[in-house]
């Protein structure tokens, strides 16, 4: 049992090394800056799909919220890069200067009370890890607490999400409204838009996220991993051993959100700027596509599946515009319908004769251990 | 308000109140068919706001046909429109659930997902037939207009046909439910699958059949929502969420539930509109649904039903 550990071990970490290759020196060296740009922002997406992997994949919390967090996130992060963007000097056309170009068009004279503290770029570190936090925890005790969970936990999250946007929308002099915070340039004086920081960008973003694959590989390895995966597939076991369900969910579901937050403050620091179409029901339910398709039970499943299905999208929508919708909703079909395991599940379902083939190609003989597949049980 | 007399007043309160009731049928209309389909069978079909484009669809085609080539028809086409929208809006539904859905009845998350990937390929589907331009259906002559009891009070004749039709489905769906052998069978397979088919009912079928009927009512409730507005590829998508709130907030298993949780979600929106902007009317009254949601998880009436 002990030598299957330590393969196991081994090959998962070998997956993070070819992980961790592919993003830092295959596609630096394959792609051009602007593709490159492009690979960063599906990366800020993966953030979302390890959050959901825990919650959903170990967790069977279903949220199609989660782009509640990503842009509560990216909202954190692009009111500090704004008001940095708004200095008094480059306002001064304004009837008000020093804040930002959307309250003053809609007839705000002073920078509001919750904007103040956006000035700090600890501050805005701190909110935007800890804003979504909070709010998952909130929701989660409420909502684990009440043994609301399943279906229509997935509701109430979409319900939240529509919430959200409609805030935003409506709210146009505190947080831009449709066209959301756009005009996002410097951080600290350093031009988030010249080439080397899209590069420098770029890297941090892989940095996190391998390092966000380590903590989520530490939590699913812990006890508390084991304990998700029994609440998974049998919530009222668990809850008769004497384990406390709801705390268990609303630990996994606050990780998530942060993971979300965490992708979406580095959206806005890539791509420029934050906008409620990040934030709805439509975006939230295509992260939970890409985790779906990477595989909702393995980490590394999610990341290649953001990348694959963001790739598709691009692909598409530069290509053949008018087949998208088709293709993104076949593909939803076909992997619920045929591998609910994702892409993650396919190879999972081949290793062994992957791995006979490797060692064939190696030209080494040794009995592989078959692992056991199972199949998601869902009640 | 002071140059407000108290007639006026009241003719506010009126207004006030059909809107409120506009909103309500709109919401019943939408929810009708994913209480039955949730409710009876625990699916939860993000299409459904397609079916009700299909419906919607299916009302322009005729229209367009019956301008076309039998203008001495066009007062009546309408009634026709609604009968055709519930058949193909039925057998639509037959269709996916024997293909799609009746394969997920273990997974109700992944049915979920399932069905939102349906939706999306309805949604081109739909935009490449009929374009991304909103359609309107040419409304027969009786549906324009308003009526007007008193000088300040103008109710639009298009409001009070959806409301009547509401009124309609709502009491045939009841009867049928309550009073019909087919209905008894879907409540019993609802209660308890495994004696009824030891009974020698057809649980599959019943399912099937179930589908059917709640996407056919979205046919009908598609066909209604041409009077009051056009269609594009997404009317649909628009209504599913407050639609799946007013069947969860209702309690998924009572048909009386769903109506009584549409009226407070239709009056409590119109009435706070009256008062401040719509978008935070909206919002408070989303909260408020999740906070009472949260104190009764299993809505506002639940019938006991064997899981």
């Amino acid at each position: 049992m002990k030598a299957v550990g330590g393969f196991l071990r081994k090959h998962d970490l070998a997956g993070i090394l070819v992980l961790a290759a592919i993003l830092l020196v295959v596609l630096p060296l394959m792609l051009d800056l602007f593709r490159l740009n492009l690979v960063g922002k599906y990366l800020t997406y993966a953030f979302v799909a390890v959050g959901l992997v825990l919650c959903w994949g170990y967790g069977g919390v279903l949220s199609l919220g989660q782009g509640v967090f990503f842009g509560l996130g990216g909202y954190c992060m692009a009111m500090f890069l704004k008001l940095e963007a708004s200095d008094p000097a480059s306002t001064k056309i304004q009837s008000t200067p020093g804040i930002p170009d959307f309250m003053d068009w809609n007839q705000l004279t002073a920078l509001p009370w919750f904007w103040q503290p956006f000035h700090s770029f600890t501050f805005t570190l701190l909110a935007m890890l800890l804003i979504p936090g909070l709010l998952a925890f909130v929701i989660g005790i409420a909502m684990f607490k009440r043994r609301v969970g399943g279906v229509y936990f997935a509701i109430i999250t979409q319900v939240i999400a529509a919430i959200l946007t409609i805030l935003i929308i409506g709210q146009q002099g505190y947080t831009g409204g449709v066209n959301g915070m756009t005009d996002l340039k410097t951080l600290h004086g350093w031009d988030i838009r010249s080439d080397s920081a899209r590069y420098l960008l770029y890297f941090l973003c892989c940095a996190l996220l391998i390092g966000g694959v380590f903590l989520a590989r530490y939590v699913l390895g812990s006890k508390l991993g084991k304990l998700l995966l029994a609440m998974r597939d049998k919530e009222e076991r668990v809850r008769f051993s004497g384990y406390d369900v709801a705390e268990f969910k609303v630990f996994v579901f606050t990780l998530a959100a942060m993971f979300s937050a965490v992708g979406g403050a580095l959206f806005t620091l890539q791509v420029g700027f934050m906008s409620p179409s990040f934030v709805g029901i439509v975006p939230s339910i295509e992260m939970v596509i890409f985790t779906a398709v990477g595989g909702r039970a393995s980490i590394l499943g999610a990341i290649y599946g953001s990348l694959l299905v963001n790739w598709a999208k691009t692909f598409f929508s530069e290509s053949f515009p008018q087949l998208w919708l088709l293709f993104m909703g076949g593909l939803f079909i076909a992997v619920v319908m045929f591998f609910p395991n994702g892409l993650a599940g396919v190879l999972e379902q081949h290793r062994v004769r992957i791995g006979e083939w490797w060692r064939k190609c190696a030209g080494r003989l040794r009995p592989t251990p078959a692992v056991p597949l199972q199949r998601e049980n869902h009640s | 308000m002071e140059g407000v007399g108290v007639g006026e007043f009241g003719s506010i309160l009126l207004m006030q109140g059909f809107n409120g009731l506009s909103v309500f049928s709109v919401l019943v209309l939408m929810a009708l068919g994913l209480a039955i389909i949730f409710g009876q069978m625990g699916v939860i079909n993000m299409a459904h706001g397609e079916f009700l484009t299909i419906g919607a669809y299916t009302t322009f085609v005729l229209s367009h046909l019956t301008t076309t080539y039998l203008p001495s028809a066009q007062p009546y086409y309408f009634l026709v429109a609604i009968i055709v929208a519930f058949v193909l809006g039925g057998l639509v539904g037959y269709a996916v659930e024997y293909l799609l859905i009746r394969h997920l009845y273990k997974r109700p998350l992944d049915s979920l997902l399932a069905t939102w990937g349906l939706s999306l390929v309805m949604q081109q589907m739909f935009r490449s037939t009929f374009g991304a331009k909103e359609v309107s259906a040419t409304l027969p002559d009786w549906l324009l207009g308003s009526w007007q009891p008193s000088g300040t009070v103008d109710i639009p004749l298009n409001g009070l046909f959806v409301m009547v039709i509401t009124l309609l489905l709502t009491c045939l769906v009841a009867l049928f439910m309550y009073r019909s052998r087919s209905g008894l069978r879907m409540r019993a397979t609802t209660q308890n699958r495994v004696m009824a088919g030891a009974v020698g009912i057809n649980t599959a079928q019943v399912d099937r059949m179930t589908f059917a009927l709640g996407c056919g009512i979205a046919g009908v409730a598609g066909a209604a929502f041409t009077t009051i507005g056009s269609t594009g590829p997404t009317s649909g998508s628009l209504y599913i969420v407050d639609a799946f709130l007013t069947v969860v907030f209702g309690g998924a298993q009572s048909l009386l539930g769903t109506l009584a949780s549409a009226f407070s979600i239709a009056q409590a929106n119109s009435t706070l509109e009256f008062f401040i902007t719509g978008s935070s009317a909206k919002v408070i009254t989303l909260l408020a649904i999740i906070v009472i949601l949260m104190i009764r998880p299993q809505g506002l009436f639940s019938s006991k039903v064997r899981k």
